[in-house]
């Protein structure tokens, strides 16, 4: 399957713990969330909106008071979830239902733990299946279950499928946490995989546009100049200059080196667009635009940073038009 | 200023699953930037403003669509901008600066590798942030409420909706950049498993990547570039309340209010975004399409649904259909947003007004 010339593959996770301000209203709903109360809005038309609305539909003006609503409702509309995706509510089949809320003129979204698509129906009532760990968020009702089945049910993924998680987490009034998973296959671009094949190989390659002659390194595949498509390989010494740089002094999660130190645009002797890297091997005060640097290649086919070379600087004029 | 201006170009890429294909859509735009180019006479130099639509959360990563940037080559630096939304909202911005005089020509273009991640999760993340996200309800099963809402109200049965799709990939057999097509009988597809209950695979728009470009031009140059230009005679877009519970899922107001602004009334050709069959339904009511508009003569979004540039396609294939002379006047529509929140119509015609 694996060709030597297809572009690489690889997954990409991303994770991301969206941390946000509630405002007035649903600062509200969610504290009222841990007290196992659910509430609404009176709109100008006299509807109840649960969940509330921050800004009437019709007046846009905030609502004057909340009312409390349910807890106990009626399913609207409802889809079943045979095969539930990583995060949702429940680990096992479950019911998506719009549910509109004793006292209630509008529905709101959940999931009903009915255990098989044969026990949903419109119409069906269902009451709120509480988490014994309130977060301050929609999650701290794990779920809906039918009015009619045993109540104590257990089922539920936690805050965001992740109990451990949940547990560590304090409430902060007024903010709400949503962690963020997200699973890619990111595929690297062909010139981007023959960059990568070449540096397993100790190797720098770049690509030249037919049209204006640039060289790209790393290669994009199209030059950004004349939207054209690059396919001429050119293997690049290790040797450089620095055209300009910026000295890092501020420390961070997962940092490999340590503040103060530099992180330089770089442009590869014959390549006519700069790259970003380390320079090290030099007291970070002592880097300067001009300098030469070469590159000082890592274990496991990468470069791990670049460090001066001693010889005198580049002219201005041999780096400017890269800046 | 001039207030004509009309649609001299369209190009796409065949809707498909594209393993090799990287999330910034160079490899797509590349070859259809060439082939519409080709057909105008144009060249790069020549377009005023540039516009694209793209998601950084198909990317799976911030800023992904500078990368795309690559494939208009921008060197001297050009007038360009960037729409977190459907193509066809970047054909919006293209279209006022062509009116306001600020480009003559412009291109609008957008790209989507709908298959880096799990498409129908990620689409949890475009809803209300604090009461709905948070419970990963996902693009296919919001759907499906509103899809029984309507079976329940008697508006549709789902042999309505499975003859909606088994039309839908019949006409796609003549469209070569379709991802689904074939002739199959609608009890046929009533017959297989539900995805979603009420939702079967059917029911909803297939996972593919793709690319499409339109290019505009005003008055003065649309007649040189083009032998029958698609004038744009309207052009509108609104939006619904995010609050799903709180709007009425069979109503569309936005849809309906996009097609009186826009005047949709007479077109023989509506090019419909709708990735599930019931919002074709929905969508047929909203615009007030009588039986004798020709819906989705391409296959529609339900045969290939590239995200981010399905509805700039739908608005290119309607243009192509009066800019050949098969229709006089032709309606492009796009959609955005959970359930059909929010809706852009865009109505072309052979005539300038």
């Amino acid at each position: 399957m694996s060709h030597p010339t297809a572009p690489l593959r690889a997954p990409l996770e991303i994770e991301f713990d969206y941390t946000r301000s509630l405002g007035p209203v649903l600062s509200q709903f969610m504290a009222a969330l841990a007290e196992r109360r659910i509430l609404g809005a009176r709109g100008a038309d006299g509807r109840v909106h649960a969940p509330p609305f921050e800004y009437d539909p019709m007046t846009a003006s905030p609502p004057r008071e909340l009312t409390e609503v349910g807890p106990e409702g009626t399913v609207v509309s409802w889809s079943w979830m045979p095969e539930p995706l990583a995060g949702q509510p429940l680990a096992e089949p479950f019911a998506w239902a719009l549910i509109r809320l004793d006292g209630a003129d509008t529905a709101m979204l959940h999931a009903v733990d009915a255990g098989s698509a044969a026990a949903m129906r419109t119409g069906l009532r269902v009451r709120p299946r509480w988490t014994a760990r309130p977060a301050g968020s929609i999650r701290d009702i794990t779920c809906f279950e039918p009015c009619d089945g045993p109540a104590g049910g257990t089922g539920g993924t936690g805050g965001d499928g992740d109990a451990a998680a949940a547990e560590k987490r304090e409430i902060t009034p007024g903010m709400t946490i949503t962690p963020v998973r997200l699973h890619y296959m990111h595929t690297a671009s062909p010139g981007e995989s023959a960059y990568l094949r070449g540096l397993a190989e100790g190797r720098l390659l770049g690509q030249r546009c037919g049209v204006c002659g640039h060289v790209y390194v790393p290669p994009r595949g199209t030059c950004p100049a004349d939207g054209v498509p690059t396919s001429e390989e050119v293997e690049l010494p290790e040797s450089g200059t620095v055209t300009t740089f910026c000295i890092v002094n501020v420390g961070y999660p997962g940092q490999r080196v340590t503040p103060p130190y530099v992180a330089a645009a770089v442009l590869l002797d014959g390549a006519d667009i700069a790259f970003q890297h380390l320079v090290l091997g030099c007291d970070a005060s002592e880097v300067r635009m001009g300098m030469r640097v070469r590159a000082v290649w890592g274990e496991s086919g990468s470069i791990s940073h670049f460090a001066p070379t001693g010889e005198p600087d580049a002219a201005y004029e041999t780096y400017a038009r890269c800046l | 200023m001039s207030s004509e201006v009309a649609v001299v170009g369209f190009a796409q890429s065949p809707c498909r699953v594209r393993e090799d294909a990287t999330t910034s859509g160079v490899e797509m735009l590349v070859p259809i930037f060439a082939e519409v180019f080709g057909a105008t006479g144009l060249t790069r130099s020549d377009i005023g403003f540039w516009c694209s639509g793209s998601s950084d959360y198909l990317a799976g990563r911030a800023f992904s669509f500078v990368s795309a940037v690559d494939a208009i080559g921008a060197v001297p630096p050009t007038m360009e901008s960037h729409v977190e939304m459907d193509g066809a909202w970047a054909l919006y911005e293209a279209w006022a600066k062509v009116l306001t005089g600020e480009a003559e020509i412009a291109l609008a273009y957008g790209f989507g590798k709908s298959s880096g991640a799990e498409l129908r999760r990620v689409l949890a993340l475009q809803l209300d942030p604090y009461l709905l996200a948070p419970l990963w309800p996902d693009s296919v099963s919001v759907a499906a409420l509103q899809a029984r809402l309507g079976l329940e109200a008697g508006r549709w049965t789902e042999k309505d909706m499975a003859e909606v799709a088994a039309r839908s990939r019949a006409a796609a057999m003549s469209n070569p950049d379709a991802q689904v097509s074939g002739s199959v009988a609608a009890a046929e597809l009533l017959a297989r498993p539900y995805l979603a209950e009420p939702l079967r695979a059917h029911d909803c728009a297939p996972v593919g990547d793709g690319a499409a470009v339109v290019i505009i031009a005003s008055a003065a140059r649309a007649r040189e570039l083009c032998e029958r230009p698609a004038w744009i005679s309207g052009f509108a877009h609104q939006v619904d309340s995010g609050s799903l519970g709180a709007r009425d899922l069979l109503a569309v107001p936005s849809a309906a209010g996009a097609g009186r602004a826009a005047g949709a009334d007479g077109v023989e050709v509506a090019e419909l975004h709708a990735p599930f069959s019931h919002q074709e339904l929905l969508l047929r009511e909203a615009l007030g399409l009588g039986e004798g508009v020709a819906v989705n003569p391409s296959g529609g979004a339900l045969c290939g649904n590239p995200m981010f540039a399905a509805g700039l396609a739908r608005i290119g294939l309607a243009a192509r259909t009066v800019m050949s002379g098969r229709a006089g006047r032709a309606l492009g529509h796009a959609t955005s947003g959970p359930a059909l929140q929010q809706n852009l119509v865009c109505v072309l015609s052979g005539e300038a007004s």
